[in-house]
């Protein structure tokens, strides 16, 4: 349940850029989640709408942007899709694999009023 | 509930007292409004008369203003919202904590350790047997996160090594801001080893940098071949296994070799070391392993 530490870290930078911004409500929130980084998506809405609760983003509009996961194959050296860390490079079934993107969770940007 | 953690209010304790301040930056802005406070208050209001909303007070919203937006006026379509751009990480507060940790024991030569596991890996008992082994010939200190009780400090103070107990509450990981307050607490030694135990837990320990050298995963041949692959994050971050409770392998269907293959699938660049806290088979590899470590450390140290 690590999930409800990112849902208060999410909201802990709306509030700080909400306050350096001088905004007082947030409509909804753009989030980066790769399809490869520790976090389980239906958990962290059911968080983030627990914390936001009574604070400048309540009922705002979580807005989830996937990434790929994506790799460096050593063997194939080049770009490879990955789907889970355990996978093998698709292409010549090596694991030498270097995960390149898709392990990204990021605030992008909020939609205030 | 803590805001920071989601653990609950006031439970995080460390050597049995409550965490010091508040893991706020100070000034933030109060989100958990007072009962009869307004809701959304102004930061500026207009002077009298220079639009609807130039007042304070809690909004009913009686009217639709079309004037307060960024722009000051409203052309058909188009919303008056606007989109504040931030691209943060959302672990970015910890990892600034973990940061401020690296930097202190890089800055006094201590090698830290996050050491990892389920519960009931043989931590505790290897770490133990590890202090004793190394029998005062390195200035160490020990960490211990569990969400309640201080056993395992007391275990670790049982062998003459100073250890301070974080007790997470209902936290299921120690986070860079208690680990550093830990630090503050405890006498660090220049050229020392700091063991940081996490909470026996192979999800959550994975994402928080704690600001140590190296993850250290412990895996005993009592669970699964498949460990890695159920819980690939925390395979991944780490940078070493102790395949721990080696000794009871003639007993039990357990693939050693299989279960290296998987954590490799994983991560191909884990390093592996077969032990045992009770036959004492491995321990000198490890030992080694960290004291090279802290050699290396000292020496960044006299370098910086």
């Amino acid at each position: 349940m690590h999930e409800m530490s990112l849902a208060e870290g999410i909201v802990q930078l709306i509030e700080d850029a909400a306050r350096a911004d001088g905004c007082t409500k947030v409509k909804a929130v753009w989030l980066e989640i790769g399809q490869l980084a520790a976090v389980e998506i239906d958990s962290l809405r059911f968080c983030f709408d627990a914390v936001t609760r009574d604070g400048i983003a309540e009922g705002a509009r979580l807005e989830i942007i996937e990434t790929p996961g994506q790799g460096w194959c050593m063997k194939c050296e080049g770009n490879v899709p990955v789907t889970a860390l355990y996978e093998p490079c698709p292409v010549c079934g090596s694991y030498q694999i270097q995960v390149t993107g898709g392990s990204e969770m990021r605030v992008k940007e909020f939609e205030v009023e | 509930m803590c805001t920071t953690c989601g653990c609950g209010s006031g439970q995080t304790l460390i050597g049995g007292h409550a965490l010091k301040q508040c893991r706020h930056a100070a000034g933030k802005v109060q989100y958990r409004v007072k009962d009869g406070q307004a809701r959304f208050p102004h930061p500026n209001p207009l002077p009298e008369g220079e639009g609807v909303h130039s007042h304070e007070h809690a909004h009913t919203h009686d009217s639709i203003d079309f004037c307060n937006g960024p722009a000051g006026a409203h052309a058909p379509g188009m919303s008056q919202a606007r989109m504040v751009k931030i691209e943060r990480d959302i672990l970015s507060k910890n990892d600034s904590y973990a940061q401020e940790n690296r930097r202190y024991l890089a800055e006094h030569g201590i090698f830290a350790l996050n050491l990892v596991s389920s519960p009931g890996s043989g931590k505790t008992t290897l770490l133990v047997k590890s202090i004793n082994a190394l029998n005062g010939s390195l200035p160490l200190t020990v960490i211990e996160g569990d969400q309640q009780t201080d056993n395992d400090a007391a275990r670790i103070r049982a062998t003459g090594a100073p250890a301070l107990q974080i007790n997470t509450g209902k936290g299921c990981h120690l986070d860079a801001y208690m680990v550093g307050q830990a630090m503050q607490q405890l006498t660090l030694q220049d050229n020392s080893l700091l063991l940081i135990e996490n909470v026996g837990n192979l999800v959550c320990p994975a994402s928080f940098d704690l600001g140590e050298a190296h993850k250290v995963a412990i895996l005993s041949v009592t669970e699964g071949e498949d460990k890695p692959l159920k819980y690939p994050d925390m395979f991944r971050a780490s940078d070493l296994i102790l395949l721990n409770k080696c000794d009871l392998l003639p007993y039990l269907t357990f693939d050693a070799n299989l279960a290296i293959e998987n954590a490799r699938r994983v991560n191909p660049n884990i390093k592996v070391i077969r032990i045992s806290a009770t036959s004492g088979e491995g321990m000198d590899e490890w030992l080694e392993w960290i004291k090279e470590g802290c050699r290396n450390a000292a020496s960044g140290m006299r370098v910086a």
